[in-house]
């Protein structure tokens, strides 16, 4: 079959098992809009406000689901705003293909209207990237594209096609789904060392991130901690593997964790880390981090061995085979007393719980727990960055893998609408999305994605009316010199904006209202954006200071009495 | 940490822009780079980049599992000292005076280098060996006064039935 490579393009992404795309059109990629209209009954595409939109909803719809994520921008200024999304997709390793059209091979190097080198820009941030200069590679580099952003540890990977190409002509022979590599299985001695490390351990703590999501290994992580009597913690990137109502699970550590899992980290004598990459936000001071403790660190991803923290036993593997086969060489044991001290620790982060959070006002921990009232299980959780992120990452009770999908090695603010609509389009269910003034405003554009798809969003914008994870930074080591964090002389009205956008908006200014408007904007059945004014100076709490060891850990307030 | 100098080979598939991989990974991940060289292989298919570089343990495991990421990368390989070859060359433009001639002269003679311009003013010197040889060779010329130099970092090779390529056999 005959086919210009803009259809061979298009034809190509459907072998591969794509449902939807999300772009934008452009110059340099009309050729491939108009293969996708003639598609439209095989291919969906998804129209966003903007091709950074298209790219984190790339990225969303590859979190809820596991399978390759699409975007497509033009040249140019197309290419460049899918930056962002991309570097948010390589930090946490989400397979991602984005397609960009070129000026042609004629014009390129000649500093051409909407040229840009982004092979060249994206080179740092893709796992990899090609410039597909002749058609004849054309489909292959796109089925290739695809195997690498899903084996091994995924990433995003770039695919640039000059126009002249889109237009070309060449024959396609339609191909089978590329097989998704793993990584290969763990060398049997280094499973036997682990065996013998987790028998000399009386304090083993388990620890997992996103690599065990992409692995999809909740029961094997169960099974062994329900084997070797362990509490399990995990990274931001981790959670919702395990459900937050496991008792053995103590929920995130790090910067901004749960008392218990960062400190029962910390007296640990055994560190099973489960493809988790040791960041700076989940060690903190990597010289005091688990000093008492020996680590044994499974990953799928060789580099990632000794990379940030030294480690006592690295197997660079395919984690789930891996755990599969350890599971039935060890031997059932009990740690009676340290399994107490998990729950004395539970009790003290209870307390301190208490201690900190108000029950006069509308907490940010009073308002997710009334949204997961109105939530299933499965529903997708969204969030952009900041306080925000970190109060549904502590409080939301996640029960089934990939229901939280959030940037985490980037920090991208203003992931979260685009990720959301791509998580609601993946999955079809109602999709919950918190974010913050802050992160809202930098990309509420996709508003008019959302109402055109109409998804089926629940928008929680915490208000409280500043860069509350900033602020928070200002009040405590920069003496509340709050520069450029107060957000107080905006007059944005988010329920006018909803409107405007023409969608369903809600307001909650007082706890009393809280019930009713929550459930209220729940049973809508379009996308509902609910803006609910919160405390400007609530705190994430605990929080170990950047580059702090455990013994800073910040618990409750000091500067307000 | 001990920090040490050593050698890594790269084979490298002949792709756009895979220099441009490579170098940018060690920018990226902050590590440096004393030498790098990109050559022509026995196979068309493949260049070979030869990059000396200096640090502990831990940073040329780091390199080297990095480097193994990187699409387009075909094989990696640290080339042990006792196990391997390594060469570099260096062109040297000293200045060309009668109170120095004879010490430039006997320099050159001594380290097997050897003379391959003569001006009325300059002199330039082609000098090959190890690292270290041109190294002694260069503090020995300074006070004559280096008008300018050039070197290709070193390349390297494995001694005997040793390949870098783990496909190719005898």
């Amino acid at each position: 079959m005959i086919l210009t490579g803009a259809d061979i393009v298009v034809e190509t992404l459907i072998e591969q098992g794509t449902k939807t795309v999300f772009g934008y059109p452009g110059g340099q990629v009309i050729n491939l809009y108009d293969a996708l209209y003639t598609r439209s009954d095989r291919i969906e595409h998804v129209l966003t406000a903007h091709e950074q939109g298209a790219a984190h909803a790339a990225d969303g719809y590859a979190r809820a689901t596991g399978e390759v994520g699409v975007c497509i921008a033009t040249s140019g200024p197309g290419a460049t705003n899918l930056v962002t999304g991309i570097a948010t997709a390589m930090l946490d390793s989400i397979p991602l293909v984005a397609i960009t059209g070129n000026v042609p091979n004629s014009l390129i190097g000649k500093d051409s209207f909407q040229e840009v080198d982004i092979t060249g820009v994206t080179l740092p941030i893709t796992k990899h990237n090609f410039l597909v200069k002749s058609i004849d590679k054309l489909a292959d580099t796109i089925r290739e594209a695809f195997a690498i952003a899903k084996s091994g540890r995924p990433g995003p990977v770039l695919v640039d096609i000059p126009k002249d190409v889109q237009v070309a002509t060449f024959p396609y022979e339609p191909s089978l789904v590329v097989e998704k590599k793993l990584p290969k299985p763990a060398k049997h001695d280094k499973l036997k060392a682990a065996v013998q490390m987790i028998a000399e351990s009386q304090k083993p703590y388990i620890y997992f991130g996103g690599g065990a999501v992409s692995a999809d290994i909740s029961e094997e992580i169960i099974a062994l901690a329900d084997k070797i009597d362990a509490p399990i913690g995990c990274t931001m990137m981790g959670l919702s593997l395990i459900p937050v109502k496991n008792p053995r699970f103590l929920g995130m550590e790090g910067m901004h964790g749960h008392y218990a899992s960062s400190v029962g980290q910390d007296e640990a004598d055994l560190i099973i880390t489960i493809g988790a990459r040791f960041s700076d936000r989940a060690t903190g001071n990597v010289a005091k981090y688990a000093r008492r403790a020996k680590i044994i660190h499974i990953d799928g991803d060789r580099a990632e061995l000794n990379k940030n923290i030294n480690v006592d036993l690295g197997i660079s593997c395919n984690i789930k085979n891996a755990l599969q086969r350890l599971l039935p060489l060890i031997g059932e044991t009990k740690h009676p007393e340290w399994m107490a001290r998990i729950e004395e620790l539970k009790r003290e982060e209870q307390e301190q719980f208490e201690k900190v959070t108000a029950k006069d006002r509308i907490t940010p921990y009073a308002l997710i727990q009334e949204v997961a009232k109105h939530t299933n299980p499965d529903t997708p959780i969204v969030t952009d960055v900041g306080q925000h992120q970190m109060w549904v990452a502590q409080y939301y009770p996640f029960e089934v893998p990939r229901t939280f999908i959030s940037s985490g090695g980037l920090g991208t603010m203003g992931f979260g609408l685009g990720a959301a609509i791509g998580a609601a389009k993946a999955t079809g269910k109602k999709t919950v999305l918190f974010t913050g003034d802050g992160s809202f405003g930098m990309n509420l554009n996709e508003l008019a994605t959302a109402v055109t798809e109409n998804s089926p969003l629940v928008i929680i914008i915490m208000n409280n009316k500043v860069l509350g994870m900033v602020r928070q930074w200002q009040t405590l080591f920069f003496q509340k010199h709050y520069s450029n964090t107060d957000l107080h002389t905006r007059k944005t009205d988010f329920v006018k904006l909803a409107d405007a956008f023409g969608m369903k908006g809600y307001r909650v200014n007082e706890l009393s209202e809280m019930e009713s408007v929550i459930s209220q904007a729940f049973n809508e059945n379009c996308p509902v954006l609910v803006d609910v004014a919160i405390y400007e100076d609530e705190f994430v709490l605990p929080m170990l200071p950047p580059g702090g060891s455990i013994e800073e850990i910040i618990t409750e307030r000091s500067d307000q009495s | 940490m001990n920090e040490e100098r050593y050698v890594i080979a790269i084979l490298v598939e002949n792709q756009p822009g895979i220099l441009t991989r490579v170098a940018s990974m060690f920018n990226r991940r902050g590590f440096n780079i004393d030498s790098l060289t990109v050559s022509a292989t026995e196979d068309n298919q493949y260049s070979r980049i030869t990059i000396s570089l200096t640090g502990d343990e831990s940073v040329r495991s780091q390199i080297i599992r990095q480097l193994r990421k990187l699409y387009n990368v075909k094989e990696v390989k640290v080339m042990e000292r006792d196990k391997s070859v390594y060469r570099e060359l260096a062109l040297i433009k000293l200045r060309n005076c009668p109170e120095t001639r004879q010490e430039v002269l006997s320099a050159v003679d001594i380290f097997r280098s050897k003379i391959v311009d003569f001006s009325p003013n300059t002199l330039c010197v082609e000098i090959t060996g190890e690292t270290s040889k041109i190294e002694a060779f260069i503090a020995l010329v300074e006070p004559l006064g280096i008008l300018e130099m050039c070197r290709t970092g070193v390349v390297a090779i494995d001694r005997g039935c040793s390949y870098l390529n783990s496909e190719t056999s005898l």
